[in-house]
């Protein structure tokens, strides 16, 4: 337990670091807040829009699978490094959810989320 | 200098056209009429022995006072074997000038941007700085001087020093409506002082004092 | 006792804000001709303002101090450069580098402002067409100089 009073004592002086200057810029600091100020910044020209666009959804897709299958990875770790003690019983139960994972993979596939020119999926 | 095939090609291609060489020492020169402005441009880029297919610039002089009172002046170039019309062997490269004599009580002239598009930007340059009007260019209104300026800086009767107060408020924010309105304002504008031009006998353009 | 502590204290502060303030005052890029090129030399390798505290040039003027107008300044850029200026946070200081930003340099004519003291304030004028890189960090030395003499407005 003695061990961890030093990343305590670091997290300690990371938030006072930070809480230190932000409160030093506050009370040390000048604020006069104008509009033109405020405004967006357009290489000072006015602004023209809000700048709200729609984005395509292709990238939602792609950061969501992704995201799944690199926790499947990250399951690969500690199974591999357990992999005498498991044994062929392990084997068999990480290539079982390998399988799973690869079959909801060919679906994604054939449904067009890697498609990234954009046409429409096939039903 | 002179390039007496372009002369040939342009004399054979556009009949009854006043084509004349002028007097130049860096590149071959042609005067050409206003009214066959158009004709000859269009030889020019499409000729398979010609292939101008490059317009460089198109600037202006003001000989005030002599009469005719501007010269547009447009620098074309053959980008010979670089670039070619399919289907057709490279013209020679070379560089040719064309100057058009523009009248100061008429400054108006045709638009080269349906030949060579490119040719939109420095005529408003020109009609910014000298108000030579473009009939049916795509988009006139002023491109160096503030939107809302009057008079033309580089007519000969313009003043050098101009003592103004310096514009320094512009909008924080603006709708898309109210930007493409203010462009819309612009050519309204432009519109207007073409028409003045146009219309009347004197020179335009007085500048601030 | 006190009451002979709390000048000493508050002059202190005021003495670390000043070394603070101008010992990195950063600029935002506004290079608008010849100067420009002086400007970019002066923040390169050979003479170098980085040792000065003028690390990086930013590119957004809500991160920067200090607003070298380097070059001449036309009507329709002054919106522009006002604009800029507005969006500069405090504490900001402006450097009028050259004889076209100063004065209108020889350039005197309908297109350009003659002397950008009439858009923003300025701390500090460069004279110079173009200013040598040292000319300009002898600038930008005067100006943190001026920095050491200002109070502390909180």
């Amino acid at each position: 337990m003695g061990e961890y009073v030093f990343i305590l004592i670091l997290i300690g002086l990371g938030f006072g670091f930070a809480a230190v200057n932000v409160l030093l810029s506050r009370f040390l600091g000048p604020r006069k807040p104008t509009p033109e100020k405020e405004a967006p910044y357009e290489c000072g020209m006015p602004a023209v829009g809000d700048a709200r666009e729609r984005i395509s959804v292709k990238f939602y897709l792609v950061a969501m699978i992704f995201l799944l299958f690199d926790i499947e990875i990250a399951f690969l770790y500690p199974w591999a490094m357990a992999f005498r003690e498991l044994g062929m019983t392990g084997f068999i139960q990480v290539v079982t959810f390998f399988a799973l994972l690869v079959g909801g993979y060919i679906y994604v596939w054939r449904k067009g989320a890697f498609d990234w020119s954009g046409e429409r999926p096939r039903a | 200098m002179d390039s007496p095939d372009v002369l040939d090609a342009l004399r054979h291609a556009v009949p009854g056209g006043r084509v004349e060489p002028a007097p130049a020492t860096d590149m071959p020169t042609l005067y050409v009429d206003r009214d066959d402005l158009i004709r000859v441009c269009t030889v020019l880029k499409a000729d398979p022995g010609l292939q101008f297919s490059f317009l460089a610039d198109v600037t202006a002089a003001d000989y005030y006072p002599s009469q005719p009172r501007f010269e547009v002046v447009y620098h074309l170039a053959s980008l010979g074997a670089a670039f070619t019309q399919p289907g057709h062997p490279a013209a020679p490269a070379r560089r040719l000038r064309i100057k058009v004599r523009v009248p100061g009580d008429d400054a108006h002239l045709a638009t080269a941007s349906g030949v060579w598009p490119t040719a939109a930007w420095p005529e408003r340059e020109v009609f910014d700085l000298f108000g030579i009007a473009f009939d049916d260019h795509p988009d006139l209104r002023r491109i160096l001087m503030p939107e809302d300026w009057e008079g033309y800086p580089l007519r000969k009767d313009y003043p050098v020093q101009v003592r103004q107060d310096t514009q320094i408020a512009s909008p924080v924010q603006l709708s898309p409506e109210e930007f493409a309105a203010n462009i819309r304002e612009q050519r309204e504008r432009a519109r207007d002082a073409a028409q003045r031009g146009a219309a009347a006998g004197h020179a335009g353009g007085h500048g601030r004092e | 006792m006190a009451e002979l502590e709390i000048p000493v204290l508050t002059t202190t502060v005021e003495k670390m804000v000043q070394w603070a303030r101008r010992s990195a005052i950063w600029p935002v890029t506004f290079g608008l001709a010849c100067c420009a090129i002086e400007m970019m030399a002066m923040s390169c390798g050979r003479y170098d303002i980085a040792r000065f505290g003028a690390e990086v040039f930013r590119g957004s003027p809500r991160q920067s101090d200090l607003m070298i107008i380097a070059g001449r300044l036309s009507r329709k850029m002054a919106p522009v450069l006002r604009r800029i200026y507005d969006q500069m946070p405090e504490p900001k200081w402006v450097i009028s580098m050259g004889a076209c930003a100063s004065c209108g340099g020889v350039f005197d004519n309908y297109a350009i402002v003659q002397g950008v003291d009439q858009v923003v304030p300025i701390d500090v004028f460069v004279p110079g067409c173009p200013p040598r890189p040292e000319s300009l960090i002898f600038g930008i030395v005067q100006l943190q100089r001026k920095i050491d003499q200002q109070r502390m407005s909180a």
